[in-house]
């Protein structure tokens, strides 16, 4: 069931919590809507589900109108935040909840209950109440009851949120897995571009209420739309700089930037991922950028080097992978060359890459 | 809640190393006050209604047509006054948890006042609106509804009185379980019956049974409202504590006793009975593990 969102706008009395949302989400895709708090990312799920309504603009699923209809009529399956277990029930009843209201067969509901805990790996913990279950399993029951009813399409609002890290990893590979199994059409919510990189189709960059880029995981990380899509995935050095005749300069670098002609020279900013920087013992041309390691951080796999430029004046951050770290032999204190093996520029305002 | 539990503990460790005459005083001192001030006037109570014999207390209590009549009146009004309470207390308590709306504080403020006004001053409003030199009363009385000097007078003065009870239960109950195991149910498919049903009542149940025997309790008891909006007519609109007041102010000791001691029995009833709602609204600590099988 393909969902498609048109000129949404929601207004909470001053504050503008969703402004003109134009998104297409696929049939049967795993889609993340990725942003900080305040950026409406958990309003925008709460008006697909019905849970909320939209000021104006309108909701279809596949081809059908939804928008007047209410959460029980659109048949959505939704996992709430803080997973909303009925507190009362056991897991069993909890999961039976949705089918029970429908007055289902008693042999149906044991039947289609026992599949779903199968499904989520519950068996046996049936007649647990939700209070003496963990966090991981809590969700896999809210998860559990929110399919039992075969919904049209699955909504989780921040569905890993509340857990630890370790537990997390794990259900993050199992909701994608799950995902790949049952191929349900699946929105959630997340403020960790991490996750929502590990799991969604595709990503959904919200800002200020609005849509800042929509893409697969690798375009939104390899290609970011504006400087705050670049800003948000993950660390990155920024630069400032002039652009004139086709290059880009920021400090000693000069970047190739053909897309700007003009011989004026105007203000620009360029964005360099840690991993995108070289370090080196030596110049390794005339580009590199003579600085001084100032702190360094083992961070699994690659090794955080936190550097000092003396004449630009700022602190940049290199990733340095473990093999080159150990021929580099660094030390606090020492004189190194910096070199960017890519470069992105974003101009202030009115134009972008 | 760790931390919490740490703290009290040691609390408690702090008490046990005041000296031991210390604490042999204040716990004397506490045993002392409740004893003179709760226990001896409760069994004076009974020892007063059975001084006379089980067959008298009988007698005082089944063969005085205006006490029959006041008992009956109170088991009627006061169960009546509970019920539209509760029905109301609920609704409030939904009202003010799960939606937004202008005046909401006034309304949870306007909530309270029956606990702040005197019983009496709220008998004289009842009568300034419903009797005969009232606003309404002549009206009313026109179209053959009396309201003061008979039952619905005494329920209306009973409900006021016992009015914040349920819904001062509930309100804090339901908004520390938030909204969203409704919600929950109305996106599985439930109607709001069945949420209401299924999920709403079952989570406040304990609190609901709490507010409910409070509610009850103070309604069995209530004098001054009733006394003012009633007019104590022996048989007709005396309920028991009126009774009781009447028997003592001529001289029936041993009948006032027994009426007495017979409200003193359902208030203890009603106390156990709330007691077992209590054990029951806090729920024992749950162990929090974070680890997934």
């Amino acid at each position: 069931m393909s969902i498609s969102i048109r000129g949404v706008h929601k207004r909470f009395g001053q504050f503008q919590a969703l402004n003109n949302i134009n998104l297409e989400v696929p049939t049967g895709k795993l889609v993340a809507l990725l942003g900080p708090s305040g950026s409406g990312k958990t309003t925008l799920l709460r008006i697909i589900s019905g849970l909320e309504t939209a000021d104006e603009g309108t909701i279809l699923f596949q081809d059908q109108d939804v928008t007047e209809r209410s959460v029980r009529d659109r048949e959505v399956g939704f996992v709430f935040q803080h997973y909303a277990l009925f507190r009362h029930m056991t897991v069993f009843e909890n999961v039976a909840f949705g089918l029970r209201v429908r007055r289902t067969p008693q042999a149906q509901v044991v039947e289609r209950v026992r599949e779903l805990l199968r499904l989520v790996r519950l068996e046996g913990l049936e007649q647990r109440y939700p209070a003496e279950l963990s966090g991981g399993q809590r969700q896999r029951v809210a998860l559990a009851r929110a399919l039992a009813v075969r919904p049209r399409m699955l909504l989780l609002d921040e569905p890993f949120g509340a857990l630890d890290a370790k537990v997390r990893q794990e259900l993050r590979t199992w909701l994608r897995r799950l995902h790949e199994e049952m191929h349900v059409t699946t929105v959630f919510v997340t403020h960790d571009q991490e996750e929502a990189f590990e799991v969604a189709d595709q990503v959904v960059v919200l800002r200020g209420g609005q849509i800042e880029q929509v893409g697969t995981p690798t375009e939104v990380f390899d290609h970011p739309a504006t400087p705050f899509v670049m800003d948000f995935l993950g660390n990155v050095n920024v630069f400032q700089g002039r652009l004139e005749n086709g290059e880009m300069h920021l400090g000693p670098f000069r970047v190739d930037y053909p897309q700007y002609t003009h011989t004026e020279s105007r203000q620009a900013t360029g964005y360099v991922r840690p991993h995108e920087l070289e370090l080196a013992r030596e110049p390794v041309s005339t580009r590199s950028l003579s600085v001084r390691v100032i702190q360094l951080n083992p961070a699994g796999s690659v090794l955080k080097v936190r550097v000092h430029s003396d004449d630009l004046g700022i602190e940049l951050t290199v990733d340095v992978v473990r093999e080159q770290a150990a021929q580099l032999q660094l030390r606090v204190g020492d004189a190194v060359f910096v070199s960017p093996r890519n470069v992105r520029v974003f101009l202030p305002s009115d134009f972008t890459i | 809640m760790h931390l919490d539990r740490r703290v009290r503990r040691s609390a408690g460790r702090m008490v046990a190393n005041e000296p031991a005459w210390l604490r042999r005083l204040l716990i004397g001192t506490a045993f002392f006050i409740v004893g003179w001030l709760i226990v001896l006037p409760l069994v004076y109570v009974f020892w007063q209604a059975f001084v006379g014999g089980l067959g008298l207390f009988w007698t005082n209590i089944w063969h005085d047509p205006d006490t029959r009549h006041a008992i009956w009146l109170t088991l009627t009004i006061a169960p009546l006054a509970v019920v539209l309470n509760t029905l109301f207390g609920l609704a409030a308590a939904w009202l003010i948890t799960r939606f937004e709306f202008p005046g909401k504080p006034l309304l949870v403020t306007l909530l309270d006042l029956p606990f702040a006004v005197s019983p009496v001053v709220a008998g004289l409003c009842f009568m300034l609106l419903f009797g005969m030199q009232g606003w309404w009363g002549p009206t009313l009385r026109a179209w053959g509804i009396q309201i003061v000097f008979a039952w619905p007078g005494i329920l209306l003065a009973t409900m006021f009185v016992t009015l914040p009870f349920v819904a001062r239960e509930l309100i804090p109950l339901m908004q520390a379980q938030g909204p969203d195991e409704e919600l929950a149910a109305i996106s599985l498919g439930a109607n709001p019956w069945q949420m209401f049903w299924r999920v709403t009542l079952p989570n406040i149940r304990w609190g609901l049974l709490f507010g409910i025997i409070q509610c009850h309790a103070r309604a069995m008891g209530e004098f001054g409202a009733v006394y003012v909006v009633s007019g104590h007519i022996a048989g007709e609109t005396d309920t028991m504590p009126l009774r009781v007041e009447k028997l003592f102010q001529e001289y029936n000791n041993p009948g006032s006793f027994a009426v007495a001691s017979v409200l003193a029995l359902i208030a203890l009833g009603t106390l156990l009975l709330g007691k077992l709602a209590l054990t029951h609204l806090e729920p024992p600590e749950q162990p929090e593990s974070e680890s997934s099988q």
